[in-house]
């Protein structure tokens, strides 16, 4: 049965769904709407709901949790989850599972509450200091956004590693039909490494702190193995009319929506142009990018920012191709018809040249 | 076929539960819809605005830059809204409220003296619904006929005793549009 | 022969990195002696700290997080929340949770988490060097007020007990020192009170514990134990602050 629910919302009941025990968060537009149904459903189900002193407290409170063996999740929006990447940095050094909503807003500072793609350097770089990744899940709809929520928390706590959902204000405000049918929990892993008290082993330690060199760079390339692991098996992403394209656009999330929009109206007038969305922004689809580059040259890359994820195209294409460009910073959504307008005139031109 | 409508007015004046009806309404029809609110500091008083986008395939963007199809319960809805309209698109606006002396000459003006046919029914509470069972007869966005036999659920649990004040405003409104 | 003096079962054969002098190995001894005692060892779980206390893990033999800078009562929450049968402890310096962690200590506390922090002041950064703490006295010189804390610039030193008095959450705060026998068999008993009230789910409970840093102080061990009677005691009183019975 389908519910017609705000992006916010839906994402709270999924992850109700998908066992998260633990939920921690600090108030910050756009996102509001999922801590308070996470304080009413988790309420409901006696379950763990703090409404934090800070968006800091909030990341230990869910680095606590996890440490004691829960599922654990916070959200929030940019400026708060700059405050979070301490926190993340250490789940991560701690190899701790946790997922973390993110409702990007315009920036940077205080910014506006519009929706906007300008964090996905800070989520697909880390974000905090240190060398280490988080897997970042980019949905584009309320439905997929709700799909991807156990999907998260099993990510988390298959690679014990913390799991960043990559939403924005628009995708948590709208509503849509949703249907939570196929959400089941995850399976449980052991967890042979959490805090319960020392009863009948011996004691355990969750540090990050190495002083010892040596073992700190030990530590360090394990983690590495483990994000590449993550490369050869958790990229995710959706073509869409690739297959004779000759021209394929960049987009994820709400971008990649719009997109599809104007592709569809490109299509209409004969204008071979394709799309490649990827819903894991980190791991990056490369691979996939690099294998269409063999017979595709124009790519069109379109941001809700001034330009980050072309860099992972770029990256992709190593000197291959062409890359054209469409950003619209600052919590401005584009339309379908707008979009249609810029990628038909880069298609035209990049005909022209090739001629 | 897609349609993108805005309702606007007052918070208040219910403007959002009356997208949030079409767009339940819509989806109980088995279409594809998208409900964005618009989210601003200001709760009551202020002006509160919605877009809905009905459609028989995926949608592809929740915003509308051009509706079809505009609601404006007040006058500054009415002089904000109506310049984005589409042309050849229908505005109704609530006559009770606003002067349409400066509409445009493109476009479709539908005036309801929603004030007026709500007193009638005992409480201006149901203006919206009144101006909802407009917007449907002048559209043809969804079936007026499923949308009152889906009345109850889209008016929600505990709310049974609504049901057939709503259904009075809805149709008060549908039959106060002529064909 | 009955032994007067053993290790305690639950502190690991490893020596103190502390320097002479430092209160922080009587206060790690303190606390295993008190979880032995109070027969916690399988229920305890300890959140260490940044600073001279964050390597406590290599000492104690029960479950340990270590925690980044200030943020041990956040964490704390998050373990005791998810486990409320296990004793969950968080251990902090005066940088730790009088500074970059106050606002995490003080919700915690004004929430009456039923958690206990062990509170460890000495009034520098000691791991860092001996730069100012929050509770640096007035005119102390630190490597960062080389002509001693002047308060019209660097603010006055920070009384948490005083300050966490205040919030309804709390229900056990006591200052005490372990600069002398008498006051370091005073402190145990202030540690066992402390988790006492954790486990009767009293709610939170803080030990404030003044604790010689002859290193940075730049005094002899003596003289620093002696200091914290002749000066220290007279900004940061010993006794109990707060007790709800």
């Amino acid at each position: 049965m389908k519910k017609l629910m705000s992006g916010n919302a839906a994402l709270g009941e999924a992850a109700v769904l998908s066992g998260c025990t633990c939920y921690f968060g600090y108030p910050i537009t756009p996102q509001n709407e999922l801590t308070e149904y996470m304080a009413k459903r988790m309420g409901e189900l006696g379950r763990v709901f703090i409404q934090s002193e800070s968006e800091i407290a909030a990341i230990n409170m869910v680095l606590g949790a996890s440490v004691a063996g829960a599922r654990a999740m916070t959200s929030s929006s940019s400026p708060g989850m700059s405050l979070k990447q301490e926190g993340i940095s250490y789940l991560a050094a701690d190899e701790l599972p946790a997922v973390i909503v993110d409702m990007v807003r315009g920036g940077p500072g205080m910014g506006n509450i519009s929706p906007a793609q300008s964090d996905y350097l800070q989520a697909t770089r880390g974000g905090g200091h240190g060398d280490y990744k988080t897997i970042v899940l980019a949905p584009g709809s309320v439905q997929e956004l709700t799909d991807v929520v156990p999907l998260a928390f099993d990510l988390a706590d298959k690679y014990r590693n913390p799991v960043v959902i990559l939403g924005d204000g628009m995708l948590g405000q709208m509503m849509e039909p949703v249907s939570f049918d196929d959400i089941k929990p995850p399976k449980e892993y052991p967890k042979d490494y959490i805090l319960t008290g020392a009863k009948g082993r011996p004691a355990r330690m969750v540090r990050s702190l190495l002083f010892d060199t040596k073992e700190e760079e030990e530590h360090n390339w394990k983690l590495v193995r483990k994000y590449q692991r993550m490369e050869s098996s958790e990229v995710r992403y959706e073509t869409y009319l690739t297959d004779d394209a000759e021209m394929i656009v960049v987009a994820y999330g709400i971008g990649a929506r719009i997109v599809r929009g104007a592709i569809k109206r490109l299509r209409q007038e004969n204008l071979k142009v394709g799309m490649i969305r990827p819903i894991t922004v980190w791991p990056f689809p490369a691979a996939a990018i690099q294998e269409m580059a063999k017979t595709v040259h124009d790519f069109f890359v379109f941001e809700m920012c001034a330009g980050q994820m072309i860099e992972d195209v770029r990256l992709a294409l190593a000197g291959k191709g062409h890359i054209h460009f469409y950003g619209r910073p600052g919590g401005i959504i584009p339309t379908p018809i707008e979009l249609y307008r810029i990628i038909a005139r880069h298609y035209y031109t990049a005909a022209r040249r090739k001629k | 076929m897609t349609t993108k409508t805005i309702f606007s007015g007052f918070g208040g004046q219910g403007v959002l539960s009356m997208g949030f009806t079409l767009a339940n309404a819509a989806m109980l029809e088995g279409k594809y819809v998208t409900y964005l609110p618009s989210y601003g500091v200001e709760v009551r008083g202020g002006t509160a605005n919605c877009t809905v986008v009905v459609s028989d395939e995926e949608i592809a963007s929740p915003v509308a830059s051009e509706p079809e199809f505009v609601v404006a319960m007040n006058q500054p809805s009415f002089a904000r809204f109506q310049s984005i309209l589409q042309s050849g698109g229908l505005l109704c606006v609530n006559a009770s409220l606003v002067n349409t002396a400066s509409a445009r000459s493109d476009i479709e003006v539908l005036a309801i003296p929603t004030s007026e046919l709500a007193e009638k029914l005992g409480t201006i509470k149901v203006a919206n619904m009144i101006m909802l069972g407009a917007l449907i007869k002048a559209s043809s966005i969804i079936s007026f006929d499923a949308m009152i036999k889906n009345l109850a659920e889209l008016l929600g649990e505990g709310r049974s005793k609504l049901i057939k004040l709503n259904r009075e405003a809805l149709e008060t409104g549908f039959n106060y549009v002529k064909e | 022969m009955k032994k007067a003096y053993v290790k305690p079962k639950t502190l690991k054969e490893a020596h103190f990195h502390y320097c002479p002098g430092c209160g922080h190995g009587i206060i790690n001894r303190l606390l295993m002696e008190v979880i032995d005692e109070m027969g916690l060892r399988e229920k305890a779980i300890c959140v260490a700290p940044a600073g001279c206390g964050m390597l406590l893990y290599n000492y104690f033999d029960i479950d340990t997080l270590e925690s980044a800078h200030g943020r041990g009562a956040a964490v704390a929450t998050g373990i005791k929340r998810v486990r409320p049968d296990n004793l969950v402890f968080s251990y902090q310096g005066d940088g730790d949770l009088a500074a970059i962690g106050t606002a995490e200590g003080f919700h915690a506390a004004n929430r009456g988490e039923p958690i206990s922090i062990i509170f460890v002041n000495n009034g520098v950064y000691g791991m860092t060097g001996g730069q100012m703490a929050p509770t640096t006295l007035k005119q102390q010189v630190t490597t960062t007020t080389p002509l001693g804390r002047n308060p019209i610039l660097a603010g006055h030193p920070v009384r948490i007990c005083e300050v966490f008095s205040m919030l309804d959450g709390t229900s056990y705060l006591e200052r005490v020192a372990v600069n002398k026998p008498a006051a370091v068999i005073k402190t145990k008993k202030a540690i066992k009170k402390a988790f006492q009230c954790q486990l009767d789910g009293k709610g939170f409970s803080l030990v404030e514990i003044l604790s010689p840093c002859p290193t940075n102080w730049k005094m002899g061990t003596i003289e620093a134990c002696r200091w914290i009677d002749e000066v220290m005691a007279k900004q940061f009183p010993i006794g109990v602050v707060k007790e709800i019975s």
